[in-house]
């Protein structure tokens, strides 16, 4: 299991075109989970209504956690995202 | 006369007839069924959904951008979205019914709970939630959506419109969109923002099926529609499509073409802005860089200084945002006249001449390099340059260029990005300026000139002042000297030269600034495409200096 805490730097926080792109990019790593947490509540990254749902706004920090087989490269390639688009 | 009254949420102004939106009702009754056959059902029409939204995404990527396109490909990944499909086949097994009425309660939660979070974007969301699972429906019933029945283009009136709905619309069939319901982040607002005609959401009951086939005035800046109209407001609706034709006009022939004069002589036509957002209105007008990106909006906005990382987003995204084109910010240039608390100026008597511009900067050292690393994080993200207002002296351009030298280390010393080639220029706005600009040629990279201030110090005209009437001319030989003093030192040191102030817009001198050979003006901007069209008429050899002489 690999994680990273972030703090969302744009103004519009995790909307509709980001959260689209996350999904996508964590579904392509087999066998692995990624998940992100927002306080209390974790969601699968996957799962795009519900990760839209918590609203992660800017200047929140999250936690993303990743397990699997695939999860190093899906650790980098996550980050990477993060702080290229969020 | 009908007025009624709704929230503007893109701007222009249109008469047409109204016809409303033909929706093809699917009720939904909930009947008992196989849950296996259901379950294959539902696979199919979840393939033939998500396989329309893509012809869609397509469309709408070709019509009205990327933005557009995305959300398709958003509602084709809600389509097979493991909540909301999780949902759909609980309520398939706890009530053993036709998929159609799962399908539809589950979107009926899934909306809600969009629709009751306390933010207006993830809110106008929920209208995404209702769009997919009417198409999943739609797909399920084989119904097909409905169009506009008409020869003549029309104002398109309807409760609220589905992004799927407006997208599969013949755009040449709409003049604009009036809706009951919908908000500012609404799909239609976006999208009538982009195709640049009116839209206003939000017009309620007001708004009645029985004005079907009605002639109305759409104004969407005051969001206004009106029928039969008394005579002061045709009037001002008259006044106001024509200024909107004119420009359409001009944006229609000149977007596109070159800044370039009849003989051959290129200009760079750019925009002056004041903040990110102000970048979509530079790329609708075609403007091929920016000028002048007045920084100043980041120290005003707060409370306390804006850190390091909030003002490098804000220029990664301009930077960004114009695609390699030239973004020029100029660092800060407030002074005591200006509401900024937090710096604690000292009053001053005269702050138009005081401590303001890039002598804060000098003065503050930490407030300057925090700018500066900002900036030239920024230059891994697009052609930024920067540029220094106010400078009166060799030792304050030297300064600057030390200052520079040392973030660029701190930078290059942390693994920070970064792009060591980044232009350094200054604004010519003192006539101390003009006096040494040979010398200060020699160190910067190109001149920028601010005509409003270089107009007030040369002059000892206060331009806040509205007594001065006659002695204050801003097409004065003497400023005219001076730009032309710049001009030619900087061409001497091989540097360009363009203006920034207002008056680099005015046409009248467009051939005096053409016979100078200035290589840029920024404009606002609306004045981008009037610019061009007035260079595209031009000759510059035929263009003289008579305005130089008194």
């Amino acid at each position: 299991m690999k994680q990273f805490t972030y703090t969302i730097k744009d103004p519009l926080g995790i909307h509709a075109r980001p959260a689209g792109q996350l999904a996508k990019l964590a579904k392509s790593f087999p066998d692995t989970t990624a998940t992100l947490t927002k306080g209390e509540k974790t969601v699968k990254l996957s799962q795009l209504m519900m990760l839209m749902g918590l609203a992660v706004k800017k200047d929140t920090e999250v936690t993303v956690a990743v397990e699997g087989a695939a999860e190093e490269e899906a650790y980098k390639a996550l980050l990477e995202f993060f702080e290229q688009n969020l | 006369m009908i007025l009624m009254q709704g929230k503007g949420v893109s701007a222009g102004v249109e008469k047409g007839t109204l016809y409303f939106y033909q929706r093809t009702d699917a009720t939904v009754t909930k009947t008992a069924a196989d849950i296996e056959t259901e379950k294959q059902r539902l696979a199919d029409a979840q393939k033939k959904s998500i396989e329309q939204l893509e012809v869609l995404a397509e469309k709408a990527r070709a019509e009205a951008g990327d933005e557009s396109a995305i959300l398709f490909e958003t509602h084709s990944m809600f389509v097979e979205d493991e909540d909301y499909v999780d949902n759909i086949m609980s309520v398939l097994e706890a009530e053993q019914c036709n998929i159609e009425y799962a399908v539809q309660e589950a979107g009926k939660q899934f909306s809600a709970m969009f629709a009751n979070m306390d933010d207006a974007y993830m809110q106008a969301r929920a209208a995404d939630v209702l769009d997919v699972t009417r198409r999943i429906l739609n797909n399920l019933m084989g119904i097909v959506a409905g169009g506009i029945d008409s020869e003549e283009p029309v104002i398109l009136a309807a409760d609220d419109l589905a992004p799927s709905e407006t997208v599969q619309l013949d755009k040449s069939k709409i003049l604009a969109f009036a809706t009951q319901g919908g908000s500012g982040n609404s799909h239609t607002a976006i999208l009538a923002r982009t195709m640049g005609i009116p839209a206003i959401c939000g017009l309620g009951d007001s708004l009645k099926a029985e004005y079907a086939g009605r002639v109305a005035y759409i104004d969407g800046e005051v969001g206004r529609l009106v029928i039969e109209p008394d005579e002061l407001t045709e009037k001002t609706f008259q006044d106001k499509y024509a200024k909107q034709a004119e420009m359409r006009r001009l944006l229609q022939t000149m977007k596109g073409q070159e800044d370039v004069t009849l003989d051959g002589k290129h200009i760079n036509v750019y925009c002056n802005i004041g903040s990110p957002d102000d970048v979509a209105a530079v790329k609708s007008n075609d403007g091929q860089g920016v000028g002048l990106f007045r920084s100043e909006f980041l120290y005003l906005a707060s409370n306390d200084y804006p850190t390091e990382d909030e003002q490098f987003e804000a220029y990664k995204t301009v930077a960004s945002a114009m695609e390699g084109k030239r973004v020029i910010i100029r660092t800060l240039d407030i002074g005591a006249d200006k509401q900024v608390d937090y710096f604690q100026l000292e009053k001053e008597e005269n702050p138009a001449m005081g401590v303001r511009a890039i002598r804060i900067c000098l003065n503050r050292p930490e407030v300057f390099r925090t700018q500066l690393r900002a900036l030239y994080r920024a230059s891994a993200y697009g052609k930024v340059a920067i540029m220094f207002p106010m400078i009166t002296s060799v030792w304050e351009l030297k300064e600057c260029r030390r200052a520079c030298k040392s973030v660029m280390q701190e930078l290059a010393e942390e693994g920070i990005p970064f792009n060591p080639d980044t232009e350094i220029g200054i604004m010519i706005e003192t006539p101390a300026s003009v006096f040494i600009a040979d010398e200060l040629a020699k160190l910067c990279d190109f001149f920028s000139v601010g005509t409003n201030d270089l107009t007030q110090y040369t002059l000892a005209c206060d331009r806040q002042c509205n007594d001065l009437g006659k002695f204050f001319d801003p097409h004065h030989p003497a400023v005219l000297r001076a730009l032309k003093m710049a001009a030619d030192a900087a061409h001497r040191n091989g540097i360009w030269i363009g203006i920034c102030g207002e008056l680099g817009a005015d046409l009248s001198l467009l051939p005096t600034f053409l016979a100078m050979d200035l290589d840029e003006l920024s404009v606002s901007p609306s004045s981008v495409l009037p610019l061009r069209a007035e260079l595209r008429k031009s000759i510059a050899k035929t263009c003289d200096l008579k305005l130089l002489e008194c």
